[in-house]
């Protein structure tokens, strides 16, 4: 396998896990709404606090891991474009 | 005062006018104090930050088309990342969200994580790619990969019907700021507002459009967030409300118990005379509701406005302006970290805004009061006179229900400040801030109709021959068409703002989402592929949407349909969507798989470094 398929594979393989984790926090949790609204955080019912604050800042998280990530992956194969910044 | 490049100096400058900013706000504090009417600050608020926008756009003027288009590739990551959240931030974002959440509680914050998660799949499966391709516009990516100027029409159909949609939607929103804040005409309020739009964009595109919602992301913020701390601790909040309502939050549902929520019926509220667009509470505020379907609803929500987000070109093509693929990865988190202060901040400010005015123990309650002594309240006054408040007395026993308060969507926002007791430069302040998130989303969105148009139609396929000064001419000439007819469209008042927010969202996924995503994706995806998933997706969603909705289906279908699986017209792109994937898959496999090149192409796309498909062009 030459190396910009292997590069590319790890990126799918990353690409899948970061929607994972998406769909996890985007409707996973929702689905169960009415049970978790029955525990509590910060004071919140967890449903609520999910949908008003808990998920958005998970996914700015995701972002800023997914991006980090992804560097590691483009420097391991040499297609890091770091100092063209 | 400032030496050297102009990109080096960005935190130097933005950070001056910040602080110039607050200058103003404390300006007009003591203007306040000395006596200057509301009405006057109000005006200056918003006089005094359209002007500054206006010079940003005047200094960014440009005659290269690089710095036109895309704003020379150059924007920093975390300035990208502001001028992004200004441009996905909308009016409707700004003033009519926390209404939303105020009147929906939980099931309306469906959107709260419908506009939010978006960016994960923008930040995963879109913006990194179209950066390395090196588009101008989201139609010229489609158009440079399918190949053919079939595809490349079709996709700026569906980016024109998307986007435009949306504009008209935003053009509004800048007349009822414009109208309230200046106390002018709404329809004169409208022409307001367009020339401001145009000022910021016409001369420098891109760059003028970028620097202009830097700036007036900075303003939105900080007229969003001053009133909520400053409200919160007024009622006793507590000082960092996203992290101390619980108690509120639970105080709320006591509250809904004690009086009640009653649904009125349609016939009452129309004996009662309750002018349109007013809602009363009659949902909970936190509860969640039961049932499979419920649950249905929420999730297709949020998966249109997720899947929709994905697809809107004007946010797609702020990731063509920085520097490298890389920054255009993060700057899709900075952005999305930008967006997230405004939103986790709406449901707080609609949970203060109902507890102000439902709890009985504060000075601010009206709910079970008389309703005499309620009428008597000054704000409601102000308010009731121009139709944003309304009081129906259905039991007729003189004490104001929770059922029987009606209030626009927008006075929580608006008025929530005045209600809670702070000085009215506050007041002013949110509508500089609205007329910021307003003007912003309205220019980036005019710029990418206008660039589409003149890129892909014109330089494209009319005329490639055409020459610089030639190409930007038409660019500028359309930029003006474009306004004008959605402000024309807009003065008419034809759709509420929501409405036709979600649907550009629905379009959009029913046309780009999967040509974009397979472009990049799948090397096997045909132009025959492409252009059939266009318009099948386009087609069936916009008939869907027709069948679905009332006011379309009653004259073209004869009747009122029930939605098929709660699919209702704000959630069309569930049909659109999948339709397009199915038809450009079946059609890619029958047809002729892409050439060597194309599929060479697709491998360089998918790899950060090297050059980039399309250079200058």
């Amino acid at each position: 396998m030459s190396n910009k398929d292997a590069y590319w594979e790890k990126t799918k393989n990353h690409m899948f896990v970061t929607l994972a984790l998406w769909a996890f926090f985007s409707l996973v949790v929702f689905m169960f709404g009415s049970e978790l609204n029955t525990m509590s955080f910060l004071g919140y019912p967890l449903a609520y606090y999910m949908t008003a604050q808990g998920s958005l800042l998970a996914f700015v998280i995701i972002l800023f891991w997914t991006a980090n990530k992804q560097e590691k992956i483009d420097e391991e194969h040499g297609f890091s474009e770091r100092g063209d910044n | 005062m400032f030496k050297g490049d102009f990109i080096k100096n960005l935190p130097k400058i933005y950070g001056t006018y910040t602080g110039g900013f607050l200058v103003f706000i404390i300006l007009m504090a003591i203007a306040e104090q000395a006596g200057v009417s509301a009405k006057n600050i109000g005006v200056m608020f918003v006089a005094f930050t359209v002007c500054i926008y206006a010079l940003i756009g005047y200094l960014s003027r440009t005659i290269n088309v690089d710095a036109y288009y895309v704003a020379g590739r150059q924007v920093p990551t975390v300035f990208n990342g502001m001028a992004t959240a200004a441009d996905w931030m909308s009016g409707a974002s700004f003033v009519a969200l926390a209404g939303g959440v105020y009147f929906g509680g939980y099931t309306y914050m469906a959107f709260l994580v419908g506009w939010t998660g978006g960016y994960v799949l923008v930040a995963t499966l879109m913006a990194p790619y179209l950066r390395k391709f090196g588009c101008y516009t989201v139609p010229d990516f489609i158009g440079t990969r399918y190949g053919g100027n079939l595809v490349r029409a079709c996709s700026v159909f569906v980016l024109f019907i998307a986007s435009f949609t949306y504009v008209t939607a935003q053009i509004n929103a800048t007349g009822t700021i414009a109208s309230r804040a200046l106390g002018i005409p709404f329809e004169a309020g409208v022409w307001v507002g367009l020339v401001s739009i145009l000022i910021c964009s016409m001369l420098g595109g891109m760059r003028a459009v970028t620097w202009t919602q830097v700036a007036q992301y900075i303003v939105l913020i900080i007229a969003y967030l001053i009133p909520v701390f400053w409200i919160s601790s007024n009622v006793g909040g507590g000082i960092f409300p996203h992290l101390m309502l619980g108690d509120e939050v639970a105080r709320l549902g006591e509250l809904e118990q004690q009086f009640g929520l009653v649904k009125n019926s349609a016939a009452d509220m129309k004996a009662a005379g309750v002018p349109g667009g007013l809602k009363y509470i009659s949902g909970s505020h936190s509860g969640v509701p039961e049932g499979g379907m419920a649950v249905w609803k929420y999730l297709s929500l949020a998966i249109c406005m997720m899947v929709g987000t994905a697809s809107l070109p004007h946010i797609l093509m702020r990731y063509f302006t920085t520097p490298s693929v890389r920054a255009a990865r993060k700057s899709v988190a900075w952005s999305l970290f930008f967006i997230f202060l405004l939103y986790s901040s709406a449901p707080m400010l609609a949970t203060l805004s109902k507890l102000a005015l439902m709890d009985p123990n504060l000075p601010t309650g009206i709910i079970g009061k008389s309703i005499s002594e309620v009428q008597s309240i000054e704000w409601v006054q102000r308010w009731s006179e121009v139709k944003q408040v309304f009081i129906a007395d259905f039991n007729g026993d003189g004490i104001l229900q929770l059922n029987e308060w009606f209030m626009r969507g927008d006075v929580v926002v608006l008025a929530t400040p005045e209600v809670a007791g702070l000085p009215f430069v506050i007041s002013g302040l949110v509508f500089a801030g609205g007329m910021a998130a307003a003007m912003s989303t309205a220019d980036g969105l005019v710029l990418a109709i206008s660039n589409a148009l003149s890129h892909d139609i014109y330089y494209k396929i009319i005329d490639p021959k055409a020459d610089t000064a030639k190409r930007l001419l038409v660019a500028r000439v359309l930029l003006v068409i474009i306004g004008a007819a959605g402000a024309y469209i807009a003065s008419f008042r034809l759709t509420s703002i929501l409405g036709s927010v979600a649907w550009a969202f629905d379009f959009a996924m029913s046309g780009l989402f999967f040509p974009l995503v397979l472009g990049v994706w799948w090397k096997r995806a045909t132009r025959q592929g492409a252009i059939a998933g266009i318009i099948a997706g386009i087609v069936s969603g916009t008939l869907y949407l027709t069948w679905v909705f009332p006011k379309f289906s009653v004259p073209m279908w004869g009747g009122v349909n029930t939605p098929f699986l709660g699919i209702d017209h704000l959630r069309f792109g569930l049909i659109g969507a999948p339709i397009c994937l199915v038809v450009m898959v079946v059609v890619s496999l029958m047809t002729k798989e892409p050439s060597p090149s194309v599929q060479k192409m697709v491998d360089d796309t998918r790899i950060p470094t090297g050059k980039p498909i399309l250079g200058k062009q």
